[in-house]
């Protein structure tokens, strides 16, 4: 089965030209659009692992949602950009030495001899048809690991509240509404009863 | 025939790139974000490869957790750059020298 090969050096390698140029590209933009790419081939990647619904959050939620908010704040922020790259060629050596060192760790981990291979770790055979990789990660998800999916809600929502509260911004110029001070608002302040004496008519 | 090792070497080359992004970075902000988010790819990749090799859905659960909480931690480093930036007109690392005695 060569085609599996194919496809996944393929994906691999727009993977991994496209984390480069995220890291090394001038300008903001293009490294988010990278990005983004970077994300599409992972989620490839993992369609070869038949981890189908994993595969789409991560277009769904990532390529979607969080990439995007990336790119609206980068257009949004007027970035000089030319000051942000000045130590870029200052501290290249560290990071490529520091990189292959890591690299070189993690690898010679990886690749030592019957750890990971075909031997130890024999490919899975295919999913049957009929089969549903979003079933079985939900039936473990609401079962098993309810409370953590309850606790990642809360998150979430911690997480809305403190981006609005940080980035709402009061502005003395311009005339809002109270809702606080609109719903305690009382009778009198808004009624003033007068007394007047009725005039008295002139018709005829 | 792909196995095991190929999907470790590919997330164990991602992870060392974005280190190294975060050293030729260091001065961009929204760059240095990108690079957090390319490291934890990189993890969920060996999550999701041990998964499936193993016959374990539980790596996939984790993987969703941590795609949940990189979600928020993205959308609140966002929020806090844009502040950052409404503020001091900049997100120049080495200008935000504020707290430095």
């Amino acid at each position: 089965m060569p085609i599996f090969e194919i496809v996944f050096y393929a994906f691999s390698l727009v993977m991994l030209g496209a984390a480069v140029m995220v890291i090394t590209v001038r300008n903001p933009v293009y490294a988010a659009l990278f990005l983004v790419l970077t994300f599409f081939s992972a989620a490839a990647v993992w369609m070869l692992l038949e981890v189908e619904f994993l595969a789409i959050i991560l277009i769904l939620v990532y390529v979607g949602a969080v990439m995007v908010l990336f790119l609206f704040v980068v257009m949004m922020l007027d970035i000089n950009v030319d000051p942000l790259k000045e130590g870029f060629v200052r501290y290249l050596p560290a990071g490529i030495i520091v990189a292959l060192l890591m690299a070189g760790e993690l690898l010679m981990v990886v690749w030592s001899k019957g750890r990971f291979e075909a031997g130890s770790y024999p490919l899975p055979a295919p999913n049957p048809q009929g089969y549903s990789n979003t079933k079985e990660v939900g039936e473990v998800l609401f079962t098993q690991y309810l409370l953590p999916f309850e606790v990642a809600g809360v998150i979430l929502l911690v997480a809305i509240i403190a981006a609005v509260a940080l980035t709402l911004r009061q502005r003395p110029a311009v005339h809002r509404q109270n809702p606080s001070l609109q719903v305690r608002v009382r009778r009198d302040e808004r009624i003033r009863l007068v007394k007047m004496k009725p005039d008295s008519r002139q018709d005829s | 025939m792909l196995t095991l090792t190929h999907f470790l070497t590919l997330g164990a080359m991602l992870f060392s790139l974005s280190v190294a992004g975060i050293f030729l970075n260091r001065k961009n902000v929204i760059i240095l974000l990108m690079c957090i988010e390319l490291m934890l790819l990189a993890v969920n990749m060996n999550f999701v490869a041990f998964s499936r090799f193993l016959g374990n859905v539980d790596g996939q659960v984790f993987v969703f957790f941590i795609l949940t909480v990189a979600a928020a931690e993205a959308a609140i480093g966002l929020a806090i750059l844009v502040v950052l930036f409404r503020n001091r007109q900049t997100i120049n690392v080495t200008e935000l020298d504020d707290l430095k005695g």
